[in-house]
């Protein structure tokens, strides 16, 4: 078991993919994070070197914005949007798409599931 | 696709004018505009502008967190309060 960027832990994946299950790690970064470490990205994280899982937290910790910071970076971003008061921050206010989508259908994503209508008819 | 650097931010360039006048003139009221497109730069910062919506002319107080944004962003153009729970009583 390894601990990387505080509560993760990767198991006996290949490291490439095991480092994806941080929060703003994918499977580009991690390719790139092996490759800055000298670790091949197919080696099982289970057979790393105490050195190497060192190495790597380094690269993250030091490069990366990653889990709790991400999350709380991008909440910053939606929050300072909505305190402004401008379309994008109403949008999320409101909970509807932000990117200029439909919503006369769809958009069920943004919307949560469907709502039934009051009295409305059937086919 | 984001906006070349190398233009610069886009302005209507009588906006420049219209905001100095009024900074000149000292606190005064409202700068009514029509150019929802513009985007909002510092020298704007503290000054009143009315954004027009194709309805009427909505106050917006520049403030520092603005720059960067456009007019029009702060002035929605449609109104929708969600639909009416009438739908029962409609029908009885």
């Amino acid at each position: 078991m390894a601990r990387i960027a505080g509560v993760n832990i990767p198991t006996q994946k290949p490291v490439s993919i095991s480092l994806t299950y941080i929060h703003g790690i994918g499977r580009t970064t991690a390719s790139e994070i092996c490759a800055r470490c000298g670790v091949p990205p197919e080696r099982r994280v289970q057979e790393l070197t105490d050195q190497e899982v060192t190495s790597i937290r380094e690269v993250i910790d030091t490069d990366l914005i990653v889990e709790g910071d991400l999350r709380r970076g991008v909440a910053m971003n939606i929050k300072r949007l909505m305190d402004l008061g401008c379309y994008k921050g109403i949008r999320h206010r409101k909970g509807l798409p932000v990117h200029g989508q439909r919503t006369h259908t769809n958009a069920r994503t943004r919307k949560g599931p469907a709502r039934a209508i009051a009295g409305k008819k059937k086919a | 696709m984001s906006r070349s650097v190398w233009k610069g931010p886009f302005v209507d360039r009588y906006l420049l004018k219209k905001a100095e006048t009024s900074r000149a003139s000292g606190r005064s009221d409202v700068i009514k505009i029509w150019s929802r497109r513009s985007t909002i730069l510092p020298q704007f910062v503290g000054l009143t502008f009315g954004v027009y919506n194709g309805h009427k002319f909505l106050p917006v107080l520049v403030t520092e967190d603005m720059i960067g944004h456009k007019f029009g962003e702060f002035s929605p153009t449609r109104t929708y309060y969600g639909h009416t729970a009438d739908k029962r009583s409609r029908r009885g």
